[in-house]
């Protein structure tokens, strides 16, 4: 049965596969720890219930999609050792210790507050509660920086040497961190980590509206959903823009196949809406195209020459079709969150913005719209980025570890019969906490059976000791 | 060369630091895992858990620094060893995520569903340890190694001795485990964690004996390093360390001291981290690669050692104080007292 697929290739599959299934829990939790934030100052400030309600609703939410953040982000951290030897030799001095930053600067800061979050607010008091919150947050971001700052240095290497044993080795720390796709990536990517979660707090409350929009939690979360989105996403697609250009500049093959430009166009190329890529045959079949339009985003002019894959030996080149749509998938759904957040500036200055029903359905049709723009985002980036690991230096062939195909697939097997069990409860779980409303006294997590311990027993359970 | 401390041999501390410190924290949570089953109350499993529940995040950051800081350290090192692990570490992570999501998923089901969520952090926390245990006697054993890759097959890992270093792993995880649950609860729960913690001990004490009876005869120069005049006069210090800290362990249980079998048992553990130490040095794959010719070059380890410096001793103090918060004993919820 496997005849034929060689171990790289399931050592890809299993990369794509768990490193899939993990972005979705940052993506959601960078963007929810920092809601929390907010919505605990908030609260702090103004003393409003609703505030802490809504923090309680999310909080709970937020411990199980992190919980599953940790577990299949331990995983990504051995995966390189296990199926990317070859690349963990090259390449460890200089990536290793960017992601050593990250686990000393991030993980521990937002394992060590977590708990603290989670359950300690009536033990440390509001404002070292609040301080926990901010950690949380802050290590998210944290955490954001140096992971996309090495996945940078991979799309655009910079600051390094190359010593005899065929080592990368870091020649200045600074181009290597800020190498020159980082800024753009990492605003890209944070923005869009803020829209996914606005899109899932918008998507919540507009579920609860459309069955009573009276209540005052979903009111709350979902006007400030929509005002996050109304604000970010036009910022969102102007990053989006601005990382398309970096992109041009120092990885042309990537842009070609993101516009499915197999030719070379001298004098003004086309904007292929739709098509079919035949890497074969390169040409795109059956294009809808408006004739200079891509000149013009991507030159600022008509007539400004373009290269084309044909200037790129075909062993160079990454899956066109798969990189065209990825990146039509994504712009598409950027552009239907712009379209949610005018239509629901337009609701709120026509004083509806609780009440419109064609709103609150769009933005619950819209509440997965942010994980699908991620993956379909991650995915041009990094197949646009083949056939090379690190771009035009170490090739993916070069990377693998000498494992044997039934050792690689026993593993994905396993990986994707585990995930599928595991992930899709826990999803299950946070919807079926999404599907009740938050309501007045709300509670944080583990409202069974509060963690207590000896000195400070809290007056309910004193009462209870009394009676019993 | 040993007459210099140089920076891979300071690198070579500070992981091993890490990897200490992850054994410390994360083997008395996975030891409570597997402890699991033999407390058959819902309640008691409540006190269990949550003994744990605002820390085993932060307990596992070590394992990943552990990982993460070999690659980005001992680059050679990593790209060896993993692969030569690849079944044991597979085996680890699918382990660590059926006990990681537990600790939230059983808080959000009905009581058939939380059954099987704690049979997933019993499991998960049994596949973790043996697999842990099983790793390091494969590498203990030896691993071939061909120019700058993994040399074996993938199931090299798999002997008697690896079996053995797995059970061991097993058998003080659970006595940390013991220990922890005699420092941390009350009442009927804390008598039985005494009584498990006897026969524990008992464990421990023969695993250590027969991995250490067996070590010096994995011929990778073990015995030499172990057993060479002068070095004896030093490493025999650490067999009659062990003797003394089991007396104290024996004491102190008949005492039952709430708090000391878990430090003994602890410093049981570092003894024995140490004999480890001893029986690789310089090595970090036996008989092949030292820790030099794995070193990343200074550049690398000098822009992490500044990260070290400045951020371990603020990571250690901001989690003592999540330890701090939820210091004391464990109760149970509200009805059980």
């Amino acid at each position: 049965m496997m005849d034929g697929i060689s171990a790289i290739e399931l050592a890809r599959a299993q990369f794509a596969f768990t490193m899939s299934f993990h972005i979705v829990f940052p993506a959601f939790s960078i963007g929810l720890a920092s809601y929390l934030a907010v919505l605990e100052a908030l609260w702090l400030w103004t003393g409003r219930e609703v505030f802490i309600n809504l923090f309680n609703y999310w909080l709970k939410i937020f411990a199980i999609a992190f919980g599953m953040g940790v577990v299949s982000g331990i995983v990504m951290s051995y995966q390189f050792g296990t199926n990317w030897a070859g690349f963990s030799d090259k390449v460890g001095p200089v990536i290793g210790p960017l992601m050593a930053y990250e686990v000393l600067t991030a993980f521990f800061l937002e394992a060590g507050f977590l708990g603290v979050m989670l359950f300690g607010l009536k033990r440390v008091g509001h404002k070292l509660h609040f301080f926990a919150t901010l950690m949380v947050a802050a290590g998210t971001l944290f955490s954001a920086f140096w992971i996309l700052s090495a996945n940078s240095w991979m799309q655009t290497p910079a600051g390094y040497a190359i010593n005899a044993a065929g080592q990368f080795t870091p020649a200045d720390w600074w181009e290597v961190i800020f190498n020159p796709s980082f800024p753009y990536r990492l605003v890209h990517m944070v923005l869009a980590a803020y829209l996914t979660t606005a899109l899932v707090v918008g998507g919540v409350g507009a579920w609860h509206l459309l069955r009573d929009s009276s209540r005052e939690g979903p009111r709350m979360m979902f006007s400030m959903a929509m005002w996050m989105a109304a604000l970010v996403a036009p910022i969102q697609i102007l990053a989006g823009d601005q990382h398309g250009l970096n992109t041009l500049e120092h990885q042309p093959a990537k842009v070609m196949a993101m516009e499915g430009h197999f030719q070379s166009h001298p004098d003004g190329a086309p904007l292929i809406l739709f098509g079919w890529p035949d890497q074969k045959d390169a040409r795109v079949k059956y294009s809808v195209e408006v004739p200079k339009a891509s000149s013009l985003i991507l030159k600022h002019s008509l007539d400004a020459p373009l290269n084309g894959l044909d200037t790129v030996p075909r062993q160079d080149w990454p899956n066109v079709a798969l990189v065209f749509w990825s990146f039509r998938v994504m712009v598409g759904i950027g552009f239907l969150m712009l379209g949610l957040g005018l239509f629901s500036l337009w609701a709120r200055w026509r004083g509806m913005l609780h009440e419109s029903k064609w709103l609150h359905r769009y933005a619950l049709a819209m509440s997965p719209a942010g994980f699908i723009a991620v993956l379909a985002g991650w995915i041009t980036t990094e197949a646009g980025r083949q056939p090379y690991l690190v771009w035009g230096l170490l090739r993916t062939a070069d990377s693998a570890s000498p494992l044997d195909a039934p050792a690689v697939a026993s593993s994905l097997i396993a990986f994707i019969v585990v995930y599928f069990a595991v992930f899709t409860v826990g999803i299950y779980y946070i919807l079926r906490l999404m599907a009740q409303p938050p309501h007045h006294a709300e509670e944080g997590p583990s409202r069974e059976t509060p963690v207590r311990a000896a000195g400070i027993t809290p007056a309910q359970s004193v009462a209870q000791e009394h009676r019993s | 060369m040993n007459a210099m401390i140089d920076i891979p041999t300071v690198w070579a501390f500070i992981i091993a630091f890490a990897v200490f410190a992850y054994v410390v924290m994360d083997g008395f949570d996975l030891g409570l895992g597997m402890l699991f089953p033999l407390f058959s109350e819902k309640e008691d499993r409540d006190v269990i858990m949550n003994s744990v529940a605002p820390v085993w995040d932060g307990n596992e950051t070590w394992l990943v620094l552990g990982g993460g800081g070999l690659m980005a350290a001992f680059p050679l090192a990593y790209a060896v060893l993993m692969p030569a692990l690849y079944t044991p570490i597979i085996a680890m992570l699918i382990g660590l995520i059926f006990r990681g999501v537990a600790f939230e998923f059983r808080w959000r089901t009905e009581r058939s569903d939380r059954n099987r969520w704690d049979t997933a952090f019993a499991g998960g926390s049994l596949l973790a340890a043996l697999a842990q245990g099983i790793a390091l006697g494969a590498i203990l054993q030896g691993v071939p190694v061909a120019g700058r890759h993994y040399g074996g097959g993938w199931w090299d890992w798999l002997t008697p001795f690896s079996i053995l270093t797995g059970l061991s792993v097993v058998a003080g995880y659970s006595l940390l485990g013991a220990t922890w649950l005699v420092m941390k609860t009350e009442g009927d729960l804390r008598e039985r964690a005494y009584h498990l913690s006897w026969r524990l001990l008992f464990a421990t004490l023969v695993a250590i004996g027969a991995v250490s009876l067996a070590t010096p005869f994995l011929q990778n120069g073990y015995a030499e390093r172990w057993f060479a005049w002068p070095n004896v006069m030093l490493t025999a210090q650490v067999p009659l360390t062990v003797a003394i800290v089991t007396a104290l362990l024996v004491v102190n249980l008949k005492n039952r001291h709430d708090y000391r079998p878990f430090f003994l048992t602890l410093l049981l553990f570092a003894l024995s981290y140490a004999g480890l130490g001893i029986s690789m040095w310089p090595y970090v794959v036996p008989n092949s690669i030292t820790i030099w010719a794995a070193a990343a070059p200074d550049k690398s380890l000098k822009f992490m050692l500044v990260g070290v410096a400045i951020l371990v001793p603020l990571i250690l103090a901001y989690t003592s104080w999540a330890y701090w918060v939820f210091r004391g004993k464990v109760r149970a919820g509200s009805g059980y007292h």
